[in-house]
């Protein structure tokens, strides 16, 4: 349970060339990558209608190329945590987590994924983040979809700002 | 319906100690060791065939400190009866109603893992909302408000919130 998956470590960089040619790479790759994600939706509480209210055609959240969500975390690379998660349901969180594919990221849909909310009590994990690295936090009890669509577009922002794995000096 | 409750009242006289009508419920109160009795007599004689809840209430600070709590309704009289028996926080135990109601297995575990109370006879009191390994009963009044039993190691940065 307690196994953390390990990240792909880039191969070592070498010339100022490569350093160029590899920065477009990352920019191509994520240029991609923020249009495909692929959302595994960990629905465990009331926020899971506002879920389904963003995801569906009002505010269509496919034309960030999020839409599709995937029912298992194999396929899938944008954890999207709604909801109350429960001491009782940490480990089955992090199992879930840990069976995604790298590259993966993680988004807290609503105030109780992000801090616990207004539960502090025996039962309620104070934040997902103390379980998991969080990527974006989209606060609000449920948070109104112009909100979660917010939060997509900021991790569309950093994925396309970051550094991608696959990038070495063989690609 | 009052002449419903003042036949059980009346049938049930030695068994019961106060009994009061509130809010349409006839509300008994018993001795612990009086259960089993009164709530046989409540199913066979007065058709009370469903076992709506089991519940308890911490006194804290008073002597005996739970009093431990029964719903029960009939589908032919379409009425209500709560029971209350009071048991001490040395030996909180109450007879369990499982030969009787099936239902009782369930909601006899969510008693005894959220107040304590033992439910002498039920064979499973394993947790049921809770987790294996979780100490103590969260509602009880002197569990601390804000304790947590993480099953899961946090992440670095973050305190792991202790034990008692």
């Amino acid at each position: 349970m307690n196994t953390r998956t390990i990240p792909i470590r880039p191969e070592s960089r070498k010339s100022a060339a490569f350093e160029y040619i590899s920065t477009r790479k990352d920019e191509l790759i994520g240029w991609a990558r923020k249009f495909s994600l692929f959302p595994y939706p960990f629905v465990t509480a009331c926020c899971g209608m506002e879920f389904m209210s963003v995801s569906s055609t009002p505010y269509d959240t496919d034309r960030f190329g999020a839409a599709l969500p995937r029912f298992t975390p194999r396929q899938s690379d944008l954890l999207m945590v709604v909801g109350t998660v429960t001491h009782k349901q940490a480990p089955v969180l992090l199992k879930v987590w840990e069976q995604m594919c790298e590259p993966k990221w993680v988004l807290a849909f609503g105030v109780c994924a992000t801090s616990g909310g207004f539960y502090n009590n025996y039962a309620t994990v104070q934040g997902i983040d103390r379980i998991l690295p969080v990527d974006v936090y989209v606060p609000g009890c449920p948070p109104r979809p112009e909100m979660v669509i917010d939060g997509i577009m900021k991790l569309q922002e950093k994925i396309a700002g970051q550094q991608h794995l696959i990038v070495n000096d063989r690609f | 319906m009052g002449a419903l409750f003042d036949r059980i009242c009346e049938a049930l006289a030695p068994k019961i100690g106060e009994s009061s009508v509130a809010h349409g419920v006839l509300v008994l109160r018993i001795a612990p060791q009086a259960l089993l009795d009164v709530v046989t007599r409540l199913k066979e004689d007065f058709r009370f065939d469903l076992f709506a809840d089991v519940t308890a209430i911490d006194w804290l600070g008073q002597e005996p400190r739970f009093e431990v709590v029964w719903h029960f309704y009939s589908t032919m009289h379409r009425q209500r009866v709560r029971i209350k028996a009071r048991v001490g926080e040395a030996e909180p135990a109450v007879d369990s109603l499982i030969g009787m109601y099936g239902s009782a297995h369930f909601m006899e575990r969510e008693c005894h893992e959220m107040y304590g109370i033992v439910f002498a006879g039920n064979p499973d009191l394993r947790p049921i909302l809770l987790y294996e390994g979780f100490q103590g009963h969260p509602l009880r009044k002197d569990y601390p408000k804000e304790r947590e039993q993480p099953l899961v190691p946090y992440r670095a940065g973050y305190e792991m919130p202790g034990g008692e």
